[in-house]
């Protein structure tokens, strides 16, 4: 029997019951939405829409609709890439790392942190596909199969190839976690429409739910696999946003060709996911009245992890700054010199304040306990690790070599428009999950009831 | 005994710990039970059945070096015996720059395979029928399912049996076969 301290705070207050979890969690599925809930999937569609012409103008007249030129020819789009796959750390290093590390906090959160991922994949995706220009054949171009445009097969050695590789990795097997978590509380909303009676819902939940029914002998594979998904998931994670930073650590372009890429980037990613799992779950809580599964508590660690990957980007940073001025390479220095004083100061003093200062304010217990501070720096959290990747990407490529051929970037309304869509997107399907799947994990919050919910600490 | 199914004696449980001591103590007393279904994993409730550790990390493995054997075969096809190049001054079998794809192809068809796995041995799939004793099972209670006809013990007897160790409910259930 598993015994912990009563000093720990319960992580499901309210002394709920397994009945009240099943209700608690299931009442969002079968009840009629929210007219909040209508109002933001309106919202959500039409930016999309208004999104979905930039993204028809750009496959229709050509990515010279964007506001790239020949010596920035790397900008809005794979800034808004490196943000979303960053984004899409949050919710497998949640179900898998901190599964390995037996942190049971995180099964209020996984649930909606592994959609997130996934959603915010999708949206990631978006940028280098219709970079290609031709959606058609770019998703072609990219597998390795024989072709006649040049070199016989796709290039190995290449990283945007690995990206390729990695992304979709990434996507299918968070995807695959997700689902397996899934279908045991589809089984739970299946039994449930069919007690009440309501045969369409029996039906399409009884086909998600994989005709589960929760057997010892099933679930203890279900626990092995579960377990192992999460061994194979982290070191994923991790060769993520690795493999993303050698888009740039591999080429040759002063500001790029570091070797402190892989994990400045990891850690980077772990934060601005965290930041978004911390607002999207401040609204959802809130909205769905979830205050008890989703305590004060849970807030603050993540709020702690926020402060721990904060602080690693701010000493890469720093890092960065130093190794410049210690190579004695001129190019290096200049591109730092330039990063921080140059035509882009203004995004490069953003980044540093968002993602180094404003996470500090953790330190103080009072502020990491507060929701309306944790939703307001999670949000300058997620503003400052765009202007990250816009700083890194942007002023590194800006001042080429030769200064006849010193550009600046500015969008157009259709770079504007691409990032519009995605948003547009990835709220549109984030609400679309909140309403048709259970948004916590049912069944394994059950499982820490008895031991860690209200009842037992009194 | 009817000629249409299987009849079944239930035990209804409400509480993890004492559903698992009467696990032990019902199979102590010679019972054969069918099997326990919980709306969440019971820790600790395949020893007290008896069933072995799942291999289906053995399959993760298997898998696993398939999909790092597919992947080095591809590259090496593609770019060392097909049609070599030199890419950034490397060799015709650049074994580091394999590296990234060996790993991402060795983690795919290692999730994917066992997951595979996963629902074909335990027979999930969309159309699959639940075997639903009580539909209480998904919710909030642990039903223990014990098979009348593969136990010497009587419906009575088995009833008693659940109910002395805890059982807050006993039915009798006939599922098809």
């Amino acid at each position: 029997m598993h015994v912990e301290s009563k000093l720990r705070k319960p992580l499901i207050t309210g002394g709920k019951t397994l009945k009240d979890v099943s209700e608690d969690i299931c009442k969002r599925v079968e009840e009629k939405p929210s007219l909040s809930w209508y109002a933001a999937m309106i919202l959500s569609n039409i930016t999309l829409v208004v999104g979905a012409y930039a993204v028809y103008r750009t496959l229709w007249d050509g990515i010279g609709m964007w506001g790239l030129n020949k010596t920035v020819m790397w900008a809005w789009d794979i800034t808004n890439f490196v943000w979303w796959v960053g984004i899409g750390h949050a919710g497998t290093l949640i179900s898998a790392i901190l599964l390995l590390f037996r942190q049971r906090w995180r099964m209020a959160i996984n649930r909606s942190a592994e959609a997130m991922t996934i959603f915010a994949v999708i949206c990631a995706a978006m940028f280098p596909l219709l970079h290609m220009g031709r959606l058609w054949i770019g998703l072609i171009w990219v597998l390795p199969l024989p072709n006649t445009y040049g070199s016989l097969w796709v290039n190995f050695a290449s990283p945007l190839l690995w990206d390729v590789f990695a992304i979709t990795t990434y996507f299918s097997v968070s995807l695959v976690f997700w689902y397996i978590g899934l279908i045991p509380d589809f089984a739970t909303i299946r039994d449930r429409a069919k007690k009440a009676g309501r045969k369409i819902s029996a039906f399409i939940y009884g086909g998600l739910s994989f005709g589960w029914d929760g057997a010892a002998k099933t679930w203890s594979r279900y626990e092995t696999v579960s377990l192992v998904l999460a061994g194979l998931a982290t070191p994923l994670v991790l060769s993520v946003h690795t493999i993303v930073s050698m888009d740039f650590a591999t080429s040759v372009i002063p500001g790029w060709h570091t070797t402190i890429f892989p994990p400045y980037f990891v850690a980077g990613a772990i934060f601005s996911g965290f930041a978004m799992v911390l607002t999207l779950l401040i609204i959802t809580r809130k909205v769905y009245n979830l205050e008890d599964y989703i305590t004060i508590k849970h807030l603050e660690l993540m709020n702690i992890v926020i402060i721990v990957t904060g602080s690693i980007v701010g000493i890469a940073y720093l890092t960065e700054l130093f190794m410049a001025w210690y190579s004695g390479v001129e190019y290096e220095q200049y591109a730092f010199y330039n990063r921080v004083t140059g035509p882009y100061w203004w995004a490069y003093w953003s980044m540093m304040t968002c993602n180094v200062i404003s996470p500090q304010l953790f330190w103080f217990k009072k502020i990491r306990t507060n929701i309306v501070a944790t939703f307001i720096i999670s949000i300058i959290v997620n503003i400052g690790m765009w202007f990250e990747r816009f700083v890194i990407i942007v002023t590194s490529l800006h001042r080429d070599f030769l200064p006849s051929s010193w550009a600046m970037f500015y969008p157009t309304i259709y770079d504007l428009g691409m990032y519009i869509f995605t948003f547009g997107l990835f709220f549109t399907a984030f609400l679309a999950f909140s309403k048709y799947f259970p948004v916590i994990n049912m069944a394994e919050v059950k499982s820490i009831l008895k031991h860690t919910g209200e009842k037992i600490k009194k | 005994m009817s000629d249409k199914g299987v009849k079944f004696v239930i035990g209804i449980y409400d509480d993890e710990d004492i559903l698992l001591d009467a696990i032990s103590s019902v199979r102590g007393k010679g019972v054969n039970i069918h099997e326990v279904y919980s709306p969440f994993p019971v820790h600790g409730i395949e020893d007290r059945l008896g069933y072995k550790r799942s291999r289906l990390s053995i399959a993760a493995f298997c898998f696993g070096f398939l999909g790092t054997c597919l992947a080095l075969t591809m590259m090496i096809g593609m770019m060392t015996i097909d049609w070599p190049m030199i890419i950034g001054g490397k060799d015709f079998l650049p074994l580091p720059v394999f590296i990234p794809v060996t790993f991402e192809m060795t983690v795919l068809l290692a999730a994917f395979g066992m997951v595979g796995t996963f629902l074909v041995v335990s027979d999930l799939k969309p159309w699959g029928k639940p075997k639903t004793f009580d539909l209480r099972s998904t919710d909030d209670k642990h039903v223990m399912a014990i098979e009348i006809e593969k136990n010497s013990m009587s419906e009575i007897q088995l009833k008693k049996l659940l109910e002395s160790n805890g059982a807050s409910e006993t039915n009798t259930k006939l599922m098809e076969e």
